[in-house]
């Protein structure tokens, strides 16, 4: 497999969230949209709902609220997962309603383990077709999923289950700050950020702050996406919520519980989408709809590093 | 179900203060323990405020040596990232410290389990027709494969523990048969699992322990009687000759557990 990649060369790839989905998410393609329980975006995908972006193979570890927003709305041909849930509460009401045995449709879904999820990733951003990990033996994981494979080490002999590279076609990955390059910092929890940057083909960096590159260059230990993998990069702040920024706003638990009402009756979700989703034009009019208490209850109190000397 | 009044006052002692409570008795001080969110939380949280100030507690999200100053509600709450030791990405996690063979304690529950500790979290009933679709794996599969250890902590009922699991997403001690083959599965070591695989389920009614592969019950709490265990158990139990009966806490380590720990009563 070639896998020589054009380096992404602009200087200034600010675009709109609406330009950014428009121009990259595509019907049809294999779509990360990362996060892991923190920088989730949920602006893009309420974009990509807006702009009804539809027969998408949805791939995360922990596709969460956001993507069972994409399911409830008809978006998803396949989801790709190793855990789906509304974490600490409960069930993804729209997942169910398309997985089960009374189901009337259904989705396709592929299925690992969170390792077998990053494995995959692993693979796909470093090139290779495949992954080998410790895993899967006494467990019908591997039975329900042909893809997981399995090898004989060539220096011991020993069986390793094997799971294929992914590469998806676009990734999304919310950061706190970036340059208008891409370079993109981010601190708290990674998820796998990294690795679904260097896997996907296009990659959009939404960004809660869009600093000066002299600002990025001060920490680069802090760089977690070089800007020559970014295609767009999109400013939008409290773009997350529900989910979180660490630094500036905290993860709107009581948003989580309240959404196991909302989703459980499809009547109500379709009302919640018609307002938060539908019913705003863009990120901005979704945080003014919350209301004013919003970021008054979550934003983020100060708790500052020592910083480091760079210096020689 | 037991509610005795402990010495506390009025409050009756509920089976999710006796869960938490003896699970943590189950941990060392500096234990390198992966912790999980609900149940398994409260009884790290209340070890390291008790017995084991130094215990080690790893976070699936990607904390290391973490402090939680609140109540975690999701297992990626930034509560975990705050003061700990260091924030890694989930390829650290899962290929350096589990599959790297550092966790020594690792938590698991589900809507299945059974006497081998295999545990489903996947389907109740048919995979690709299931009656309920439950969340999936998660970590689950890779906490029970490589952890050198596994605390399973969950309520008992026919319907949670089972005589075979519908769909089993983490190795307990051994495979069960299978239609197609009627012979009693292959064990950890002839699978080469790198882990130790569950050591003890840590219940609403007793302790139950790996005995020879097999789940033993060898603890009940105060007022809990071996027939009510039987009875809420799937498979034909088990039970060990010398049984323990396991105290009430006291009212110290309950006033930790409601007042400190979970003063909001999340998951009490």
């Amino acid at each position: 497999m070639n896998h020589f990649r054009k380096p992404k060369l602009t200087p200034n790839k600010l675009v709109s969230m609406k330009e950014a989905i428009a121009d990259a998410v595509k019907p049809g393609c294999n779509l990360y949209l990362e996060g892991f329980t923190h920088l989730i975006s949920f602006a893009a995908g309420h974009e990509i709902i807006r702009q009804q972006i539809k027969d998408l193979t949805a791939i995360r570890l922990t596709p969460d609220l956001v993507y069972d927003q994409l399911i409830e709305a008809g978006l998803v041909k396949k989801l790709v997962f190793s855990w789906a849930g509304n974490p600490g509460v409960g069930s993804l009401h729209a997942l169910r309603r398309v997985s089960q045995k009374d189901s009337a449709k259904k989705i396709e879904m592929e299925e690992y383990s969170h390792f077998g999820m990053v494995a995959r990733l692993l693979a796909g951003s470093s090139g290779l077709p495949f992954w080998p990990l410790k895993n899967y033996e006494g467990t019908h994981i591997a039975e329900v999923n042909p893809k997981i494979k399995s090898i004989d080490c060539p220096y011991t002999g020993e069986k390793f289950a094997t799971v294929p590279a992914l590469n998806p076609d676009v990734a999304i990955v919310h950061v706190q700050r970036a340059d208008k390059e891409g370079n993109a910092q981010v601190w708290g929890l990674m998820g796998t950020q990294k690795e679904a940057a260097f896997a996907a083909e296009r990659v959009i960096v939404v960004a809660e702050e869009i600093v000066d590159t002299s600002i990025i260059r001060r920490d680069p230990n802090r760089t977690l996406i070089p800007g020559i993998l970014v295609d767009h990069v999109v400013h939008e702040p409290w773009g997350c919520h529900p989910s979180y920024a660490q630094g500036y706003y905290d993860r709107d638990n009581q948003f989580y519980v309240d959404w196991e009402d909302i989703s459980r009756d499809p009547a109500s979700y379709k009302n919640y989408l018609d307002a938060f989703v539908f019913g705003v034009k863009d990120r901005h009019e979704y945080i003014q709809k919350m209301g004013t208490d919003l970021m008054s209850r979550l934003k983020a109190k100060p708790r500052k590093c020592e910083g480091v000397d760079y210096g020689y | 179900m037991a509610t005795d009044t402990a010495n506390t006052g009025a409050k009756p002692l509920k089976p999710s203060e006796r869960m938490a409570v003896r699970a943590s008795q189950e941990l060392k001080d500096r234990q390198v323990v992966f912790v999980g969110i609900g149940l398994p939380n409260l009884a790290c949280n209340l070890a390291r405020a008790t017995h084991a100030p130094q215990l080690f507690m790893i976070y699936e999200s990607g904390t290391i040596g973490t402090l939680p100053a609140r109540l975690p509600v999701s297992i990626g709450d930034p509560t975990l990232v705050t003061d700990s030791l260091a924030i890694v990405s989930q390829a650290d996690i899962f290929q350096g410290y589990l599959q790297g063979g550092l966790i020594e304690v690792g938590f698991l529950g589900g809507a299945q389990v059974d006497k081998y500790g295999n545990i489903n979290t996947t389907v109740i009933g048919d995979y690709d027709n299931p009656k309920i679709r439950l969340p999936g794996s998660g970590g689950a599969c890779e906490i029970a494969t490589h952890s050198q250890q596994v605390l399973i902590m969950m309520r008992m009922s026919p319907k949670s523990f089972v005589a075979k699991c519908d769909f089993v997403t983490s190795p307990g001690s051994r495979m069960d048969s299978t239609k197609a083959s009627p012979q009693l599965g292959r064990t950890r070591t002839e699978m080469k699992l790198p882990g130790g695989g569950p050591t003890k389920a840590i219940t609403d009614l007793g302790v139950l322990e790996m005995i020879d592969g097999e789940f033993t019950l060898t603890e009940i709490y105060e007022g809990v009687t071996v027939e009510q265990v039987k009875q809420n158990c799937g498979w034909e139990l088990k039970v060990a000759s010398s049984l323990k009966t396991i105290p009430n806490p006291s009212t110290e380590t309950l006033d930790i557990l409601r007042n400190k720990i979970d003063p909001e009563n999340l998951y009490l």
